[in-house]
């Protein structure tokens, strides 16, 4: 069970991805005008009542963007960490039981592609493929598939020394059997730590690359591409036009950030031995 | 096995990741969907003419076995042909442009390490008290800002509202016109040229993107040092340190610290792929003319040559600091024998 002195990372991390996650949802509910569309304000107004965000350069609602920017980040980072997920420990279960020379190349690529800076390496796959949802989602999901690879084949590599896959075996199971049966099951645990972690790293990834202006197009509302059009006000002192959309990235960031270090600390209970 | 071999092996583990590295590279830019040469030429309205002219130019025509053999030759001998864009042999441009991205990456990698280490061995003696708690939350903060707008927040107040700091570049431009490199690596430059204004200048201009790069970056080191130094302060010689009598000051630095460092070096080390990643966008905000805002340009301008060019020379670079810190763990720790 949760207990608020000692998961105050997990439960204060969950409060926060929840209140973000739910007011993306909720967006039209939540947000009080049309994100794309022009409000009665004028342009570049400093946040006050009732746009307390301020207005851009477009007279569009800041805090109206904030709540629907969440959308693509959000949705981007959740889908390309599951994609990740779901590869990248596969390959890892496959690579860590096969062994043999299997193991060694997959290792070897898979070392090579997480020794490349994740972000450079997205960026040369969404130039080539061309800027768009999907393919923001095919370059992040690939760039992370060796985080789950090295845990997974990590983990199979312990696991299949134990007596009960001993046992399996010794009971005529097949190999594919004793893999998904007995010894995936035991990697799951650790596998699990990932996620968190790694969509808070997406959310930054996807921030950068939208940023840069591999993203969608405008008008869409988005974090990162948000930040990028208010970087053109910032010699003026527009400051509110970049602030807040960086705000809102990094409590996303955090709040996953936070779930992962509190699972971490759950899992691992000899870090906290004087708690 | 001395460390001379040691080093050997490493080399030749290398070799594969770098061949890998390269094959992965050529992949994205030949084989994943996308022609460079419809990019090039804009889209729509390309007769095929000039799509096949492009094509025999960038050699994209042959046979893709004939290309990757040609393309490996190239990377191995450190030619990536002329840049469409400005014409330049793209390696002349990259070695150009390389010291200045070697120049922030190291100064924002000891910053990094300096607040990374502090604030995860200040962590690690507060352990589970408010300290350790707020070093924890700033360290996962850190690395969950991302890099271009704490630069543009950097920029914004530092340069722009206060004016403490130039608002980009490397030097003055005024001096910068007057000023002939000799590595491009200025705060050495300007030294050996003697010019002590110069110098400052070049410290003042990388003030602002070096402690950019170094907050992203000191949230890992910080949390490694941490954990690291809670693993140590457990073993038993800390407490026999203690029971001699020494000083606290003295059994966390020589007793506690020295050991923890280990696993930090590592860190570091592979940080450095993080640091590049973190470099591209520092460097766009702060127009710091390196590699990674060559590689951006290169991509908004369709340069083909250049984008390949540049994404060999990276990996090229991260290899090499990978191998530089296995050999210095090594060192380090003198149980590492293979």
């Amino acid at each position: 069970m949760l207990r608020l002195g000692r998961d105050y990372l997990l439960i204060s991390g969950m409060l926060i991805v929840g209140v973000v996650v739910t007011a993306t949802i909720l967006a039209p509910f939540v947000a009080p005008f049309d994100p794309t569309a022009p409000t009665p304000a004028e342009r570049l107004q400093p946040p006050g009542p009732p746009y307390y965000m301020g207005t851009d350069q477009l007279q569009r609602d800041v805090f109206s963007r904030m709540i629907y920017g969440g959308r693509i980040p959000i949705l981007v980072a959740v889908l390309s960490c599951a994609i990740s997920l779901v590869g990248g420990t596969l390959l890892g279960w496959i690579a860590g039981f096969a062994g043999g020379r299997l193991d060694r190349v997959l290792s070897l690529v898979m070392d090579a592609i997480y020794s490349f800076p994740a972000l450079i390496l997205a960026i040369a796959i969404v130039a080539m493929l061309g800027p768009g949802l999907a393919n923001m989602i095919a370059a992040i999901a690939f760039v992370y598939i060796p985080t789950y690879f090295r845990v997974a084949r990590g983990q199979v590599l312990a696991v299949r020394v134990q007596e009960f896959v001993e046992a399996s075996r010794a009971l005529g199971a097949s190999r594919a059997r004793t893999l998904f049966r007995h010894i995936a099951p035991n990697t799951l645990p650790a596998v699990m730590t990932v996620p968190s972690f790694n969509i808070a790293d997406a959310i930054l990834t996807e921030a950068a690359l939208s940023f840069l202006g591999f993203g969608l197009p405008p008008p869409t509302p988005d974090w990162g591409f948000d930040i990028q059009n208010g970087q053109k006000f910032l010699q003026a002192g527009f400051w509110w036009l970049i602030t807040f959309p960086g705000l809102m990235i990094i409590l996303l960031s955090v709040g996953f950030g936070m779930i992962g270090e509190g699972t971490n600390d759950r899992l691992n209970p000899r870090r906290r031995r004087a708690a | 096995m001395g460390v001379g071999r040691y080093i050997l092996a490493r080399l030749a583990l290398t070799v594969p990741m770098l061949l890998i590295l390269l094959s992965l590279v050529f992949i994205i830019l030949r084989i994943l969907p996308g022609d460079p040469c419809l990019a090039l030429l804009g889209g729509r309205n390309v007769t095929p003419e000039r799509l096949a002219e492009c094509r025999e130019l960038l050699g994209l025509n042959r046979p893709l076995v004939v290309q990757y053999m040609d393309y490996l030759g190239s990377a191995v001998r450190l030619d990536f042909g002329t840049s469409i864009r400005t014409g330049m042999p793209v390696t002349e441009e990259l070695w150009l442009r390389f010291p200045a991205t070697f120049e922030l990456a190291l100064y924002g990698m000891l910053g990094a390490t300096a607040l990374g280490v502090a604030s995860g061995v200040y962590a690690s003696v507060r352990h589970d008290r408010r300290a350790d708690h707020i070093v924890r939350v700033v360290n996962i903060a850190s690395f969950s800002m991302p890099i271009f707008w704490i630069g543009l927040m950097f920029l914004m107040l530092f340069a722009v509202r206060w004016r403490l700091f130039p608002a980009g570049g490397r030097l003055d431009p005024v001096a910068a016109a007057l000023f002939t490199p000799i590595t491009n690596i200025y705060t050495i430059d300007t030294l050996l040229r003697g010019d002590l204004r110069l110098f400052l200048s070049a410290v003042h201009h990388l003030v602002l993107p070096a402690l950019t790069l170094a907050i992203v970056v000191s949230g890992f080191i910080g949390r490694m040092t941490r954990s690291s130094m809670l693993d140590v302060l457990d073993r038993e010689y800390v407490t026999v340190a203690r029971a001699k009598g020494l000083r606290e000051r003295t059994v966390i630095r020589r007793h506690a610290l020295a050991n923890a460092l280990i696993p930090i070096v590592t860190v570091v080390g592979l940080q450095f792929a993080l640091l590049m990643a973190g470099a591209i966008l520092t460097e766009t905000v702060y127009s710091w003319p390196g590699i990674a805002r060559y590689l951006l340009e290169s991509i908004s301008s369709r340069d083909f040559t250049a984008i390949q060019g540049a994404v060999i020379f990276i990996a090229f670079f991260i290899s090499a600091v990978n191998l530089l810190v296995d050999v210095f763990y090594a060192r380090l720790d003198p149980r590492i024998r293979f």
